[in-house]
């Protein structure tokens, strides 16, 4: 048996059956990824004997542990580098603490194993963002594995990972867990600790589980939610036992089917696979509403300035005083412009350039403080949705994967692209996507994922549903 | 747009042709943002962030934990007398 292609609760059944150790885990996974990992990118680094040093005093007992988890580039574990797959921090950066997502997970036992690759700072949806090299789909390594956590998805995809955390501001946990066919679950904002994140755009970010069934990601969701002294957003509201839904009835469930998540530009074969998703989910027992969600056509726009201006201010942390690259210059502003130009990339500077704009002087009522007051009008579709259903279903991305190359020309085609997922970021509540099919594009069979959302805090909802919806898919 | 009064504003020193660059990118953007404009938000509260509205407090006291002073020069391009090192800032 290969322990690679083991699931994160069969790997715990493994070891409780007395049939594998942590340190035989660690070495075949070192052996898959060094083997087939050149060919798909997923990783950046992985350090198998920090990793075996780890396992030596890993408790099996507790709920994740022995379990070695890939991290995104952008979570801090002490020791481990942290380059958020930028050149402004790549081999110049080494991690001095733990972000508390990773203290839990020490505490349930499991050992951090891997840096996966990403957009830079999380900012893109392709992957060929990734400052230090492209990350490739494992279904077709033409294709792009989705973003920004695209390594996170791929490694788990191609079994080069038991299972994986990405983060998730407009989509970049549930849209690559889409494009490479596993399970992507974005918490509510509040219910993960932000602290040790690396932050993108600190008023939508949120880390959760990129894994190979949807009980496997209620282990981790249950292990990595909870309160934080040192993030004031994240909330002391009690961790329901996520693992309990694995296997409940949904019938009665209501779920919300939006019109305007299924209109144009939406890919006919996708939409088919989605909505025989849906179908299954009534033969269960739910019921299907339609809900309308009239603001969707807002989200776009809403969602890059926001983000873009939280950008530009988070990224300005990136000076070359403390910590990664710097350029050499005989002055402080031009060491700081000339360190930032080096270090940044296209897409990184591009945003930062827009966030600054909307935040200056005398555009900030037009842009930011309007975009602001927009994403209450987003917020609200979902509150009013929400009074009339439980779960709202929807496809993930309106198009398959597509190849590397191919939109990385024309930056709002592919924001577009993001047009089923950030608006769950604006409105902070969480959601799921669930492997539903495959379509075939050029001969090869691409994943589609079914896109669950919940209400805030109703993560138990979503894992419900998603693991009803999954064992009758097979 | 000004692109390079913005870009100085951001601390990016860019090349002449990134300026030109992104000045026509992200005019593209600013015009398909421009859709917000005709949305009626008379009245509407904007929103900072999604998470509950309540603050969290607690007690005054130090409760350390924090990095040493090694930890956090570790990563330092440049470090002098156990404190970031800086090009000249006053003459």
């Amino acid at each position: 048996m290969n322990p690679a292609t083991l699931t994160l609760t069969g790997l715990r059944a493994a070891y409780a059956a007395g049939d594998l150790s942590p340190a035989e885990v660690l070495t075949s996974l070192a052996a898959e990824i060094e083997s087939r990992d050149p060919a798909i990118g997923g990783y950046l680094s992985h350090d198998l004997e920090l990793a075996l040093a780890d396992a030596k005093t890993a408790d099996l007992s507790k709920p994740l542990g022995g379990v070695p988890i890939a991290i995104k580039d952008l979570i801090n574990v002490k020791g481990h580098p942290c380059s958020c797959a930028s050149k402004i921090l790549h081999g110049k950066y080494t991690s001095p603490y733990d972000a508390t997502v990773i203290r839990k997970l020490r505490e349930a036992g499991a050992i951090p194993f891997g840096r996966t690759n990403m957009d830079e700072f999380a900012m893109g949806s392709s992957n060929e963002n990734s400052g230090i090299h492209p990350c490739r789909n494992p279904h077709d390594p033409e294709r792009i594995p989705g973003g920004s956590s695209g390594g996170s998805a791929a490694v788990v995809a191609a079994h080069t990972a038991i299972a994986a955390l990405g983060t998730d501001t407009g989509g970049s946990i549930r849209q690559p867990a889409s494009h490479c066919g596993i399970v992507g679950l974005k918490p509510t904002y509040g219910r993960v600790s932000r602290y040790g994140l690396v932050a993108f755009a600190s008023s939508l970010d949120q880390c959760g589980p990129m894994t190979k069934t949807v009980a496997d990601a209620a282990a981790m969701l249950e292990v990595i939610s909870g309160a934080c002294d040192r993030d004031s957003t994240c909330l002391d509201a009690p961790v329901p036992r996520y693992t309990e839904e694995i296997g409940k009835e949904i019938r009665g469930l209501r779920i919300g089917l939006p019109a305007e998540y299924f209109a144009a530009g939406l890919d006919p074969a996708v939409r088919e696979r989605v909505e025989a998703a849906v179908k299954s989910l009534e033969s269960l027992g739910a019921e299907i509403v339609p809900v309308s969600l009239p603001n969707t056509a807002h989200a776009v726009a809403t969602y890059y300035i926001i983000a873009t201006a939280e950008a530009s201010s988070n990224l300005a942390r990136f000076d070359g005083v403390r910590y990664g690259h710097r350029a050499q210059a005989d002055d402080l502003i031009g060491m700081y412009g000339k360190t930032r130009d080096e270090g940044f990339g296209e897409e990184v500077k591009r945003r930062i350039i827009l966030g600054t704009y909307v935040l200056s002087s005398g555009y900030y009522d037009a842009y930011y403080l309007r975009a602001q007051k927009v994403r209450t009008l987003i917020r609200r579709d979902f509150e009013q949705a929400f009074a009339k259903v439980d779960l709202i279903a929807s496809p993930v991305s309106p198009v398959p994967p597509f190849k590397l190359g191919e939109k990385h020309s024309d930056p709002l085609a592919m924001y577009l692209a993001d047009i089923y997922t950030i608006s769950a970021n604006l409105a902070g509540i969480c959601g799921i996507s669930v492997p539903c099919g495959t379509v075939t594009v050029e001969g090869k069979d691409l994943p589609v994922g079914l896109q669950l959302l919940g209400k805030p805090f109703g993560e138990a909802e979503l894992i419900r549903a998603a693991h009803a919806y999954e064992v009758t898919r097979g | 747009m000004k692109i390079r009064q913005v870009a100085a504003l951001a601390r990016l020193e860019l090349t002449d042709e990134e300026a030109s660059r992104y000045e026509e990118q992200v005019g593209q953007i600013l015009h398909y943002v421009e859709q917000l404009k005709a949305i009626d938000v008379t009245g509407i509260e904007p929103t900072a962030h999604a998470g509950a509205l309540f603050d969290v407090v607690r007690e005054d006291l130090v409760t350390g934990g924090g990095l040493t002073r090694e930890e956090a020069l570790s990563n330092a391009p440049m470090v002098a007398q156990d404190q970031f090192r800086l090009p000249k800032v006053v003459e």
